[in-house]
């Protein structure tokens, strides 16, 4: 038993080395000869991995951070506070490595800076950069009581603990307005995507499914690093997002289904190409299997079901985001695009640095809160106060 | 120099000699990349192409368009659309993200993937001369008056009154003209601009409208979102409050009708 955890612990401690090697030199390359070397890019098709996933899947799966601020502080669900702390140190990670993917993308990595003084207020692009540089800020200061507890710099979390709900506020606000906005991004090229992705609604289809993908990786997160860092799971908790993300999911099927028959495309659907399946594959998996699941109880109510549930939803994402930034751009372009090594090498290198972050600071730090429930004494959102007599 | 420019590209007499695409070259000192201009493609190095389609030849370069894709999206506005009618990059603020170059409705901005300092690169509509009165390179060079160079109201005037005192000649449209909000490099062409496999689906509405609509609704969104956010903060909080009160004031009671020797709860 014990033999073989350390085996366990070895194995996935090399895969790491080898991720970390392999990827940094694949990032020494890019720096030394140039994007056109180590990628499979082109002038027909400018953004491909880095952009698709790095970027658009990255800061999607940090939605969680977000999504949880304005169930806890907002609608004042309190009872999840006991993940918070977690997520957002997810998000924050999350949105670090995007920034760091951009600095690896940009053909000028050093003229980032450029977007906080000349402005072009009517690109979207231009918008991201701000709402994610503001964002970062944001889960910065929300994550900074995790540093300032540990370094006992109490007069600081004071402060801190005391600008909360306008933090969170401002938060949500930038987070719904970048989220939507990657979506945003595609408004421009009608005719260079495939119909079946291209639609005015984008914007609304992004955010909704940032919303089910955050509510998705609070779940499956939990259930992992409940495993990894040998805790319980804070199942009775987790399992309630479920119901939130089937909320989510339906009213992003109902949107996308209505806006393809609205616009004439339900042909679209029946068609045998290449394009159809992939859509098909990525509604199946990302919104009906998962609402079929979560909507049974008992699923729901079981660990490995509500975990599946989660893996399903986070699958589908990943697949939409890629189906949009790549499948759908291949349709129209005579250029055939599919990432390099040394793409897909730079990609696992920042996951790999993701997790690897991820696991130091839960080590050292006081991520997981030890006592999770009885400080909320009251604060449920009870009308009747004999019901709050009886949960206490 | 204040007359918007444009320039006419008449494929009825296009014959597919390549001299606009040497002019080209030479104007903007760009290496050799093709032995045969017909055989080319655009790229960092070549701003213009002539293409062969079936019996006929088909000049491509940036449009110039009047409500440019690549100018809206640029984040750090490294793209210009300058008065008389070109749009120009300015490399000392590109970033380099190719937003530029997946939001161009004709595929026109090229990078230097080679570089470590990349530029995007397209034609410049011959700044250089234009600005000294000159036409465009490729305009001079032209034995076959295919492309020709002028003012932009004038040169629709032409395109229409070719296509009226020849209609055999011509397919009775000037593509370029409304295609994506109008742009200022037009097309003439003995037959349709399908079968010559332009891309005839694009929208006549300027696309930087596309995002604008989505755009303009920040402010909404802020303002409403801001109040919206508060407002639920302070309902919820506010409930709670209440329920807390509620119960104390419950406890109280219980107090104090315990004092009273009241002991019916407990029955
Ligand atoms: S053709 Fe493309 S590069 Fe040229 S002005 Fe229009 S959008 Fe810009
Ligand atoms: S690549 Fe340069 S010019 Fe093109 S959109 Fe990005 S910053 Fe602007
Ligand atoms: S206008 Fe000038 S830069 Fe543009 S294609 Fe003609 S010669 Fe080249």
């Amino acid at each position: 038993m014990k033999n073989n955890s350390i085996f366990k612990l070895t194995f996935w401690k090399g895969v790491a080395l080898l991720m970390l090697v392999i990827g940094g030199y694949s990032i020494f390359l890019r720096y030394t000869k140039g994007l056109g070397a180590v990628t499979n890019l082109s002038d027909q098709f400018s953004w491909g991995l880095w952009i698709g996933f790095d970027i658009l899947c990255g800061v999607g799966l940090a939605a969680g951070g977000f999504t949880l601020c304005a169930i806890v502080y907002i609608f004042n669900i309190k009872r999840f506070k006991p993940i918070i702390r977690p997520t957002i140190l997810t998000a924050f990670l999350g949105y670090l490595l995007v920034i760091f993917a951009l600095l690896i993308d940009l053909g000028r990595p050093w003229a980032i800076w450029h977007a906080l003084v000349m402005w072009n207020p009517h690109s979207v692009m231009f918008e991201v950069a701000w709402c994610v540089m503001l964002y970062t800020t944001v889960l910065f200061f929300e994550f900074s009581p995790i540093i300032l507890e540990k370094f006992k710099l109490y007069k600081l979390l004071k402060v801190i603990k005391a600008i909360t709900i306008p933090l969170v506020v401002a938060g949500v606000i930038l987070s719904t307005l970048h989220q939507s906005s990657l979506g945003s991004l595609y408004l421009i090229v009608p005719a260079k995507m495939h119909p079946l992705w291209y639609s005015s609604w984008l914007p609304v289809y992004f955010f909704l499914s940032a919303v089910s993908v955050g509510c998705a990786m609070i779940i499956f997160e939990s259930y992992l690093s409940a495993k990894a860092f040998n805790r319980q799971l804070e199942f009775s908790l987790v399992k309630d997002i479920g119901r939130w993300i089937v909320v989510a999911l339906g009213a992003y099927s109902v949107l996308k289904f209505m806006d393809l028959l609205h616009e004439g495309k339900l042909k679209l659907l029946l068609e045998s190409s290449e394009e159809t399946y992939l859509f098909w594959l990525e509604v199946i998996v990302g919104i009906f299997i998962p609402i079929i699941l979560l909507i049974v109880r008992k699923i729901r109510e079981n660990r490995i079901g509500l975990f599946a549930s989660a893996a399903f939803v986070i699958g589908g994402f990943l697949l939409n985001r890629m189906n949009v930034s790549i499948t759908s751009i291949q349709t129209f372009s005579d250029y055939y695009y599919f990432p390099s090594f040394y793409e897909i090498a730079t990609t696992l290198f920042i996951v790999t640095v993701g997790i690897i972050v991820f696991n130091l600071i839960v080590k050292n730090f006081k991520v997981f809160e030890e006592v999770p429930v009885h400080e909320n004494k009251f604060k449920y959102i009870v009308i009747d106060g004999r019901e709050a007599l009886k949960e206490n | 120099m204040n007359k918007k420019k444009a320039i006419l590209i008449d494929i009825t007499r296009c014959i597919g000699c390549g001299a606009c695409y040497e002019a080209c070259k030479e104007q903007n000192h760009l290496p050799e990349t093709s032995s045969d201009p017909l055989r080319d493609t655009l790229s960092d190095k070549t701003f213009t192409i002539i293409e062969q389609r079936g019996d006929y030849f088909i000049r491509k370069m940036c449009q110039h368009c009047d409500k440019p894709s690549c100018v809206s999206v640029c984040p750090v506005g490294a793209f210009e659309k300058t008065e008389w009618g070109a749009v120009l990059y300015d490399e000392d603020k590109c970033m380099g993200c190719r937003y530029c170059m997946q939001a161009c409705p004709y595929q026109i901005p090229r990078y230097e993937w080679g570089e470590l300092n990349p530029r995007v690169q397209k034609c410049v509509m011959c700044y250089d001369r234009v600005k000294n009165g000159l036409p465009t390179a490729c305009a001079e060079a032209c034995p076959a008056e295919a492309t020709i160079f002028g003012d932009r109201e004038e040169l629709i005037k032409e395109a229409e009154s070719r296509i009226r005192d020849n209609p055999d000649r011509y397919y009775p449209y000037i593509y370029g003209l409304n295609e994506v909000g109008g742009t200022s490099v037009f097309y003439l062409s003995p037959v349709s601009f399908e079968e010559l496999k332009f891309n005839t689906n694009l929208p006549k509405k300027a696309l930087p409208n596309f995002t604008w609509e989505a755009l303009s609704k920040i402010p909404t969104i802020v303002t409403v979102g801001g109040v919206f956010l508060t407002g639920f903060y302070w309902l919820t909080n506010r409930k709670n409050e209440i329920a807390k009160e509620r119960f104390q004031d419950e406890q109280e009671e219980i107090s104090k009708s315990k004092t009273e020797g009241d002991i019916t709860d407990e029955k």
